[in-house]
């Protein structure tokens, strides 16, 4: 029997119960649009990441205080780690000539109030440099100036939100704001920029680095940024960048990460995410399967004189056997192709209302809801379709 | 072509042994007509189902075409029935959703034969039986007289060498029954073996000669012309229901 002609067979044997069959078609069709639909929102979440750190541009590496890697030092060796200090940045700078931008920052959250209108906001110790690292522009007056390190100055450059929150539509250049009880100039203001890196660069204050220390009390940068550039060996610079700091603090307590190793982990993560959302998905397959199943033993049984009449003409126990099993398969497959539609247009539904999710199904999802669909159909078919062969063809035929 | 030698079929119903036929030795030639007669029960269609390879005796010797049939393979079996048996049941058995050709064509369509040339021997088969014209009716759309003589052209479909009929006039009146009876005549005529079960004095007259059945045994074998003798003898003689 030709698959042409065992599909011919097939299908006119589903067509002739279309409700049962569309109703067990339905039930793959949804997994199946699960499936597609949850594994692009998964990797969308993971683009999203990706793209997030490509959009800050090239390698960097990013010095923390503290180790956080297990070492194998005895107990009470090392203890507290020292500090990360802005002279560990300077012996960065002239350790590492070769780098694009070393910056050093720290983070803190505190009000800032000018007149009588106060906000929580993120406060950011940086220098010149950090504008360039996070491709900040101005929509309004001057980053902060390039100086000497150690040098404050009471300045701040706010972020769009918060400049027109505090100020409205007035002009907050020139103004004095009070950020943690100190009283700083407004030099600038950014440029509206949104989510960065779990930041809301809009809603935020920037001070000078030595200022932000001095401010919140800090022995301790939050980071060094090294920005190695886009054609920077990233490795020899991590590498030469530890040994410094190692030198300077007589142990290795800091810890270095590079921009590869952070996408890599998220990206491991937001994987692993949705492979499990994926799998969840698949479970309503098997629930799918299990309609099949039901279909096609209600079939066998009411086509039981059916299936002795094909074994009176001929038919062996094998083609009785494809017979059922191309139904079961057909039905998976159909509402398969039915659910990648679904899926598909899902998905386009999503990146219609969210177009800042990259969402699309990774091809091993859509390779995996075609190979399951039919799977499916094969696995569920199988018991019915087994037990419409072994009819014996003498009772078969009676009905019985 | 086919002999028969003390064949015996017992199923098991409830744990009980129920002998359905007891070593019946017979034989019938190449274009023989025979009718298959007995009251219900007597292991009639047990008889055709055996000859038909459908079913496997428990004992005894079936050669068909001077092979064992015993001996053969599911798969040679299956080859058989496709090839050699054309089935025709009282309750016609014809798949509801296909119409009169796909009906024809369906012992072809698992016989492998190729898409065009199905085509053209349904075709034909059909006009043998009358109903070319009906070819795109379902089997719902046809008389019960055309339901059987689409029934014998599905199974002339493959060329068989012997028709197996099942009582194939008792769902039918007396007129189409006759038609059937007539289409019979005609193929066995032109040399197809007919192997006829049936209640029904008329259909058996028809035969060359008779076997009766009695408890799974052989208890006559008539002649057409002994034949009312012998189903008086055996209380089979009444014209049956209706």
């Amino acid at each position: 029997m030709s698959a042409a002609d065992l599909a011919a067979y097939a299908g006119r044997a589903l067509a002739g119960h279309r409700l049962r069959s569309l109703l067990s078609l339905l039930g793959v069709s949804v997994g199946i649009a699960a499936v597609i639909l949850l594994t692009a929102l998964g990797e969308g979440a993971r683009r999203y990441v990706v793209d997030q750190f490509a959009q800050i541009g090239s390698s960097f590496v990013a010095v923390l205080p503290g180790k956080t890697d297990t070492t194998g030092a005895m107990p009470g060796v090392g203890g507290v780690p020292n500090d990360l200090t802005l002279e560990d940045t300077r012996a960065l700078e002239r350790a590492l000539p070769q780098v694009d931008l070393i910056a050093p920052f720290v983070v803190a959250t505190d009000e800032v109030a000018w007149r009588d209108r106060r906000r929580q906001v993120m406060v950011l110790g940086v220098t010149a440099e950090f504008a360039e690292l996070r491709r900040l522009s101005l929509a309004r007056g001057r980053f902060l100036p390039a100086t000497e390190l150690g040098r404050g100055g009471s300045l701040a450059v706010l972020g769009d939100r918060l400049a027109r929150e505090l100020f409205g539509n007035g002009d907050p250049i020139g103004a004095a704001v009070r950020i943690g009880g100190r009283r700083c100039r407004v030099i600038g203001v950014l440029a509206p920029r949104g989510q960065q890196l779990g930041m809301n660069m809009d809603d935020v204050v920037l001070v000078p680095v030595a200022t932000g220390m001095r401010m919140f009390n800090r022995s301790s940068l939050f980071r060094i940024v090294i920005d190695v550039g886009p054609e920077g060996d990233v490795e020899a610079v991590k590498a030469r960048a530890l040994e410094v700091l190692v030198e300077r603090h007589g142990e290795e307590d800091v810890t270095l990460i590079t921009e590869a190793a952070v996408v890599d982990s998220l990206s491991a993560i937001l994987d692993a995410l949705t492979l499990a959302v994926a799998a969840i998905a698949a479970i309503s397959l098997a629930v799918a399967g299990i309609g099949i199943l039901n279909v096609l033993l209600v079939a066998v049984s009411e086509r039981t004189a059916e299936i002795g009449l094909l074994r009176a003409v001929g038919a062996s126990r094998r083609q009785v056997l494809a017979c059922f099993l191309t139904e079961a398969v057909l039905l998976s497959g159909l509402g398969g192709a039915v659910g990648l539609a679904a899926g598909a247009a899902g998905v386009r539904i999503l990146v219609g209302i969210w177009p800042a999710l990259p969402a699309a199904p990774p091809a091993w999802a859509i390779a995996a809801a075609v190979v399951l669909s039919l799977a499916v159909g094969a696995t569920f078919g199988w018991l019915p379709a087994r037990r419409a062969a072994a009819l014996d063809p003498v009772r078969a035929l009676s009905g019985r | 072509m086919i002999e028969l030698d003390r064949l015996s079929r017992t199923y098991e119903i409830g744990g009980e042994p129920v002998h359905a036929l007891v070593e019946v030795t017979e034989s019938i030639a190449a274009g023989e007509h025979v009718a298959i007669m007995g009251p219900s029960g007597s292991g009639k269609s047990t008889l055709l189902h055996l000859v038909g390879c459908l079913d496997r005796p428990t004992s005894g010797s079936y050669r068909f075409e001077g092979r064992e049939v015993g001996a053969l393979a599911e798969a040679e079996l299956d080859r058989l029935r496709q090839r050699r048996f054309g089935f025709v049941f009282q309750a016609f058995h014809l798949v509801a959703r296909l119409d009169g050709l796909g009906n024809v064509e369906l012992p072809m369509v698992f016989a492998q034969v190729p898409r065009a040339e199905r085509r053209e021997r349904a075709h034909a088969a059909l006009e043998a039986v009358g109903l070319a014209h009906r070819a795109g009716h379902r089997p719902s759309e046809l008389s019960g007289g055309e339901r059987q003589r689409l029934a014998i052209a599905r199974a002339l479909a493959m060329r068989p060498g012997v028709l197996l009929a099942d009582e194939p006039t008792g769902n039918l009146d007396t007129k189409s029954g006759n038609a059937v009876l007539d289409l019979l005549d005609r193929l066995n005529g032109e040399g197809l073996t007919l192997l006829v079960v049936t209640h029904d004095p008329r259909v058996a007259r028809r035969a060359d000669r008779t076997v009766i059945l009695a408890d799974g045994a052989i208890v006559r074998r008539a002649r057409r012309e002994e034949l009312a003798q012998a189903l008086t003898e055996w209380g089979l003689g009444v014209e049956p229901h209706e």
